[in-house]
């Protein structure tokens, strides 16, 4: 297996000291070249886990192995994007996109570097604009072409598309598609979006809440390009959705709980 | 209506009544001198260059204070943000010196550097410095954590993550540093002036008032306020503007 997880715990303790478990004995493997879709309702600690595979957070029991190699901190053989592109806006786009690449090559060829993903993100228009100049959809794209630059074995991406209208989330699914049949990267993908994750994933990781624990595993068995299989997307949809029903009523009956308690 | 034109007719219906007020004798010439007699004086203290030499003399003053107070307030800033125990110790400190207006440590500073420029330019160090210090000390604690967490991703960490990701992401707030440090080390500056020995804008006015020349005291003080808002408008507020566009925090 590429990417492992083994029997992962969180527990945070909150303000008055009590312990909040937000993972609860979390295994997954997932394999080389797989697009994997972590799917649950908010809280129910998908992001968490992101960051741990990515050494961001470390798990309070478990490991996670990437490659055979268990993860202690952040490395370049995991690149992250996040739901904010978290581009550094005293560097214009292309000095963005060389950022990891600077202690490992000469200016000259990361900069051929960087050209060919933006590219490949067709931003290559953009050399010298400042992330202030771009839109949110523009700048997310600049962040995927500055986390692929790095040529990491995985891309992890924490809701990339959340903060973008319909259309340009629309368009930018078609390009990862395309980037990743390219590319062939693992790619790990957070979101809450059951359609997000039927258009784009291999498999699917359903997750629940409270303890966040993995409900189910489902294997997205529809030929790409998915747009012509309605059918078989409104079908899997439904199934998704009468699942995460549970889950998202027990969200729901705990935060009425703890109103009428307050 | 444009600002500038709004700004042009506040100003000179301001000093036509002043003018007139002076013209009608609603007060007398020796309490409130007209703008004539105040615009003479400042044409006869820029023909024999005494006005010139103290403004270069201060601003001489200025500049090796206020870059002192940049360097010295960054590295204090940087360490209190780094670290904890001298934050809550030095940072303390810091904190209970700022409310101290830098001008009452002129005694001091003429017992331990004699009268002269050693004086007046210790006093407007310290009159820039602290704001110098809790804006860098601010900025670099505010830095936007996703920029810290995507740069751990991108293999950058320590030194390198300080360098060349905290410290350029906290340069608003330097920049902002640095414009509050020119004014209080203007202000600082001024007083430092009126008390001890020229050249001096400071000096020239105390100079005047010796004299009972209230046109040349106005005059003076005309010249301190207009230097002040041109620096502030021209030079700080403009790169201020831009650095905040560029980092994305004004739209």
């Amino acid at each position: 297996m590429f990417i492992e997880a083994k029997q992962i715990n969180k527990v945070y303790f909150d303000k008055n000291n009590q312990p909040n478990t937000v993972l609860k004995d979390i295994d997954l493997s997932i394999q080389k070249g797989e697009f994997v879709s972590i799917l649950g309702p908010s809280g129910c600690g998908k992001s968490t886990l992101l960051s741990m595979i990515a050494g961001l957070v470390p798990p309070t029991s478990g490991e996670i192995i990437v490659d055979g190699k268990k993860v202690v901190k952040p490395g370049k053989d995991r690149g992250m994007v996040f739901q904010q592109a978290a581009l550094f806006p005293w560097m214009n786009v292309t000095e963005n996109v060389m950022f990891p690449l600077r202690k490992e090559m000469s200016k000259k060829v990361g900069q051929e570097r960087a050209h060919h993903f933006l590219k490949m993100v067709q931003l290559s228009n953009y050399p010298s604009h400042y992330p202030h100049e771009l839109s949110g959809g523009m700048q997310q794209r600049v962040s995927i072409a500055r986390s692929l630059a790095m040529d990491p074995a995985v891309l992890l991406m924490d809701e990339p598309f959340g903060a973008l209208d319909e259309q340009t989330r629309s368009r930018l699914h078609g390009q990862l598609e395309e980037i990743w049949i390219d590319t062939k990267k693992t790619i790990v993908f957070v979101t809450h979006s059951i359609s997000e994750s039927i258009k784009l994933s291999d498999r699917i990781i359903v997750m629940g809440t409270r303890p966040g624990t993995i409900l189910t595993d489902i294997t997205v068995d529809i030929p790409r390009p998915r747009e012509q299989h309605r059918q078989k997307i409104a079908a899997l949809e439904e199934q998704i959705m009468a699942l995460l029903k549970t889950e998202i009523d027990k969200v729901i009956d705990e935060e009425q709980a703890y109103e009428a308690g307050s | 209506m444009k600002p500038a034109v709004k700004r042009i007719i506040f100003f000179a219906a301001l000093i036509v009544f002043w003018e007139l007020g002076s013209r009608f004798e609603l007060w007398h010439e020796t309490i409130l001198p007209s703008p004539i007699s105040v615009y003479d004086s400042l044409v006869a203290g820029f023909a024999d260059m005494t006005l010139v030499y103290d403004l270069i003399a201060s601003f001489r003053r200025l500049l090796i204070g206020l870059v002192a107070a940049v360097i010295i307030g960054t590295g204090v800033g940087i360490l209190l943000a780094r670290s904890k125990t001298a934050d809550e110790t030095l940072g303390t400190l810091v904190l209970a010196l700022q409310s101290v207006p830098s001008i009452v440590w002129l005694p001091l500073a003429m017992m331990w550097f004699g009268l002269g420029e050693g004086s007046i330019i210790f006093v407007v160090i310290l009159g820039g410095t602290f704001v110098m210090i809790l804006n860098v000390r601010t900025g670099i604690k505010n830095v936007d954590p996703l920029f810290i967490k995507a740069a751990r991703t991108m293999g950058s960490n320590g030194l390198d993550l300080f360098v060349k990701v905290i410290i350029p992401a906290s340069v608003p707030y330097f920049v902002t540093g640095a414009r509050l440090a020119w004014a209080f080390a203007w202000r600082a500056l001024m007083a430092g002036e009126l008390l001890s020995s020229g050249p001096g804008l400071g000096y020239t006015l105390r100079y005047a008032s010796d004299f009972g020349n209230m046109s040349l005291v106005i005059g003076v003080m005309i010249i301190i306020g207009v230097v002040g808002a041109i620096v502030d408008l021209m030079i700080f507020q403009r790169i201020e503007k831009n650095v905040l566009k560029r980092w994305g925090l004004e739209t």
